[in-house]
């Protein structure tokens, strides 16, 4: 158990000391999404009826920095690990494969936690933004960060270079949250890309994440968990079976 | 009594290349061991599977009578290993490093060996500065900490001493000479032979993923029949009857090998013949780094040795 948290707060302690750089500047640039976004779309788009299109965005704006966040953590934690070569002291360690998969998921939801929060707080200083259930608001931030973290582990364990880290997140995760309905809803969309939408895992963190706040989401939410949960558990799996096989880490 | 370190035909592939093709080995716990081979010839490999990093493709490997991939805890709790590269985790200070190291073996409160740890590496005005403010030797000297920081029983330096000023390199041997008497398994690789010579009990060395020599350091500097002579001539041209014995030659001087101690005669003999005048005379005990050359030469070895025998026999 000591060996676990060990591992924990050592990675909890890794993205704290850069904090600045790893909770600080991500809640800013979220905060001018949200200033740019508001400004040149309020007037113009209202996807919930009474719901301001500048408090619509901010529940999407926050589950996206969770989501980029916790991927980063894990992700970027385990490629430098391997790269400057310092991965091996935990491989040495007498530590199961399930501890090292837990202990990178956690402090990475923890960062992906720290990061909503800190943008929601501040949202609150300007806006007026209503929370329904915190309960389901809590359930989705978590799944959201968990199922981020889980998919940052494959990526940081796959990728060699970190153009390699870099590809994966460019062109599957900023696209998945993109277009998962950070910005609108997505019955704006044509049925086609209506359709297509619903294929993406993302959709249904951010469309349940905004239930608890507005207890109005284009899927019901037992659903939508269901349906992260199910993620979760699948890249989980997959995650597990990477690290017990040791694939390119114990080659 | 259980051994330190168990290896039974452990076989390891990347690929096609076989880098390790049935090892068997067994060290024995309190020995000072050294694992001697070129480049390539699969020790660190053979290390890296000892300690988990890698795993066998066929074989066992049990360390403490802990196999390594069954009982893994176990087998990793009575094990420290120093890396061969110079890895560190620039997040962190050097007393941060060596008590997260100390976690993850689920050590805590381990406060007072870790000053001690610290103390005997000479790293205490360093213990609260950054990794990556340290110089190279200073990093060294981290990853020797760390793999002593759980108090292994068994401990492995993979080429320790690469790259390392004199002064660093003299207080680690001290050090971990120390650990051996006090009753710690000492297994090392290293380039140096003269340093195995003057530490280990017993060596082995590795070939292209095989062990071709496995005794102690006396039995295989024994094993290395005839000598070796050193002469220094006027006029400065060896006889020609001495060409076959030649095995070097350097600014003046002529290496002699010899099948044995009788053939000096024979040399000697040559030499009056010829007229030369002998200016100096040294003869070599055979070394480690003899013992070495000869058994990596293999088999190119034994046949030049034969056809010494039968041109350079006195008739």
């Amino acid at each position: 158990m000591t060996g676990f948290l060990t591992l924990l707060y050592k990675e909890l302690l890794r993205f704290w000391k850069v904090g600045f750089q790893t909770v600080f500047a991500p809640m800013v640039s979220t905060l001018l999404y949200l200033m740019i976004f508001s400004h040149v779309l309020e007037d113009h788009v209202e996807a919930y009826p009474g719901v301001a299109y500048t408090v619509f965005l901010i529940p999407g704006l926050i589950m996206m920095a969770m989501l980029q966040n916790a991927f980063a953590n894990s992700s970027s934690s385990l490629i430098q690990s391997k790269i400057t070569g310092n991965l091996v002291f935990v491989l040495l360690a007498p530590l199961s494969y399930q501890e090292i998969f837990l202990a990178y998921v956690l402090a990475s939801v923890v960062r992906g936690l720290a990061v909503g929060l800190g943008v929601y707080l501040v949202t609150l200083w300007f806006f007026d933004v209503p929370v329904t259930s915190f309960l389901w608001v809590f359930m989705f931030a978590l799944m959201g960060s968990a199922l981020l973290a889980a998919l940052g582990i494959i990526a940081g364990i796959w990728a060699e270079k970190f153009d390699q880290l870099a590809a994966f997140q460019n062109f599957i995760i900023l696209p998945l949250t993109f277009l998962s309905g950070v910005f609108y809803s997505i019955h704006s969309l044509p049925p086609f890309w209506q359709g297509l939408s619903h294929l993406n895992p993302f959709f249904y963190v951010i469309d349940g994440f905004r239930y608890g706040f507005f207890s109005a989401s284009d899927i019901s939410p037992y659903l939508s968990l269901g349906i992260v949960a199910s993620c979760f558990l699948a890249v989980s799996w997959l995650t597990l079976q990477m690290l017990k096989m040791g694939y390119k880490i114990r080659h | 009594m259980t051994p330190a370190i168990e290896v039974k035909q452990v076989y390891k592939c990347f690929g096609r290349l076989q880098a390790l093709g049935g090892v068997d080995l067994e060290i024995r716990v309190g020995e000072f061991f050294a694992l001697l081979g070129p480049n390539g010839a699969g020790k660190t490999t053979l290390i890296n599977i000892i300690a988990g990093l890698t795993r066998a493709s066929r074989g066992s490997v049990r360390v403490m009578g802990h196999d390594v991939v069954m009982d893994y805890r176990d087998a990793r709790r009575v094990l420290g290993v120093v890396p061969q590269e110079l890895v560190y985790d620039p997040f962190f200070t050097v007393r941060e490093t060596l008590e997260i190291q100390s976690g993850y073996y689920g050590l805590k409160n381990n406060g007072a060996w870790i000053d001690e740890i610290i103390h005997h590496l000479d790293l205490a005005d360093k213990a609260h500065v950054n990794m990556r403010a340290l110089s190279g030797g200073m990093k060294r000297r981290v990853l020797v900490a760390q793999a002593l920081v759980h108090k292994p029983p068994v401990i492995v330096l993979d080429e320790p001493t690469a790259g390392v000023d004199v002064e660093l390199r003299q207080g680690l041997w001290r050090f971990v000479k120390q650990l051996n008497r006090e009753g710690h398994t000492i297994v090392l690789t290293t380039h140096y032979l003269e340093e195995a010579e003057a530490l280990c009990s017993r060596v082995a060395m590795l070939k292209k993923g095989n062990i071709v020599a496995l005794d102690s350091i006396r039995n295989l500097v024994n094993s290395v029949t005839g000598c070796r002579v050193r002469l220094r001539l006027s006029p400065d041209v060896l006889p020609s009857t001495l060409q076959p014995l030649l095995s070097s030659a350097e600014e003046g001087y002529y290496i002699l090998a010899l099948e044995g101690y009788f053939l000096l005669e024979h040399v000697m003999e040559a030499l009056r013949a010829a007229g030369s005048q002998v200016l100096e005379m040294q003869i070599l005990q055979p070394d480690l780094e003899e013992v070495f050359i000869k058994t990596m030469a293999g088999t190119e070895i034994a046949k030049s040795a034969r056809i010494a025998e039968t041109t350079a026999l006195p008739t």
